[in-house]
């Protein structure tokens, strides 16, 4: 490979030399190990040819390129995270060799203990909640204006719908608010999605919440059962759980420096 | 299905080593998580991709595409 660059998918901590054995990454490239005290980092050489700025500008908007990018990425980051703390990297972060990776591992150290401290144990899941804003009951008396006048009741009506609108949103406003508040019990940390735009997840009703809680590891099932509980009691209202996740939404750190 | 009942599926399957696990994974809940979650790390030299506004570049490909599958689709 002529210009290579080393494809960066997250670092893991006390990692077991053999996990990365027969794993595939991006590209269909193996994965490998870059190493220096006690931290991992999992990594690719892929051509620039495919992961240079210019490729990667162009690739980005490809959805056949960013979905198979995407589930290799997580396929690494998932089996990795299964056997050992793991801070996930964003998507498509490249570096020129391993020496640079390696001295990312030395100059993060601090950060990157805090970050796998964080996560160690733990897991991610998904919550989305979806409402329906089922239009209210007609209102006693509406519609019943026989002598009144077209333009009164016209008014009149509009009023209604939009006193109805206003309701159904915040109904769905206190729902959400009530399932993430409920659901934050089990959790040690959240974090707040923006809700799915329906065209790409292909859901029916208003998505009201999408969130992600850590959790220590078995705290998956408590969860669940408080989230059946919740959609049983609230109207109109459906819950949906994925993960386990690796805990791609709470390693954050502040590294842009 | 219950909540519950799905999370028991999830974990069934994704203790079947025989499933890869993003085939679990719908595409969408997977890219809230990688691009706008994980460890954000200033590119090498390379690449600056920190400076790509990512989601945005990523979600505008998605919703072209989808409208594109919809109007193969639809009748014209």
């Amino acid at each position: 490979m002529a210009d290579a660059g080393v494809y960066l998918y997250g670092v893991a901590q006390d990692l077991a030399p053999d996990v990365l054995r027969d794993l595939t990454g991006v590209a269909g490239v193996p994965v490998r190990a870059v190493a220096d005290g006690g931290f991992t980092a999992l990594v690719s050489t892929v051509d620039l040819e495919e992961f240079g700025e210019t490729a990667l500008r162009r690739n980005l908007e490809s959805l056949q390129w960013l979905e198979a990018t995407a589930r290799a990425h997580h396929d690494v980051v998932d089996a990795v995270a299964r056997t050992a703390p793991t801070a996930p990297v964003r998507i498509a972060t490249v570096y020129r060799d391993d020496d640079r990776v390696r001295e990312l591992l030395r100059e993060r150290r601090e950060e990157l203990t805090e970050v796998l401290g964080r996560v160690v144990g733990r897991v991610e899941w998904g919550v989305k909640a979806y409402g329906t804003a089922e239009a209210a009951p007609e209102p006693p008396g509406a519609g019943d204006g026989a002598d009144e006048r077209p333009g009164m009741a016209y008014l009149r009506r509009r009023r209604l719908e939009r006193q109805s609108r206003e309701e159904a949103s915040r109904r769905l406003a206190e729902q959400a608010q009530e399932i993430h508040a409920t659901l934050s019990e089990y959790a040690v940390a959240s974090r707040q999605h923006p809700p799915q735009d329906p065209r790409l997840s292909g859901h029916e009703g208003t998505m009201i919440l999408n969130v992600a809680y850590l959790l220590d590891q078995d705290r998956a099932e408590t969860l669940a059962a408080a989230a059946d509980d919740l959609a049983a009691r609230l109207p109109g209202v459906r819950i949906e759980l994925t993960g386990p996740w690796p805990a791609y939404s709470f390693t954050e750190l502040d590294a842009t420096s | 299905m219950s909540v519950g009942e799905d999370v028991e599926r999830a974990v069934a399957v994704r203790q079947d080593p025989r499933v890869p696990p993003s085939e679990r994974v719908a595409l969408v809940d997977l890219l809230d998580r990688l691009l706008a979650g994980g460890v954000v790390i200033a590119g090498d030299v390379v690449i600056s991709i920190a400076e790509i506004d990512l989601v945005r570049v990523s979600l505008r490909a998605l919703i072209t595409t989808v409208r594109e599958e919809y109007d193969d689709i639809l009748p014209h």
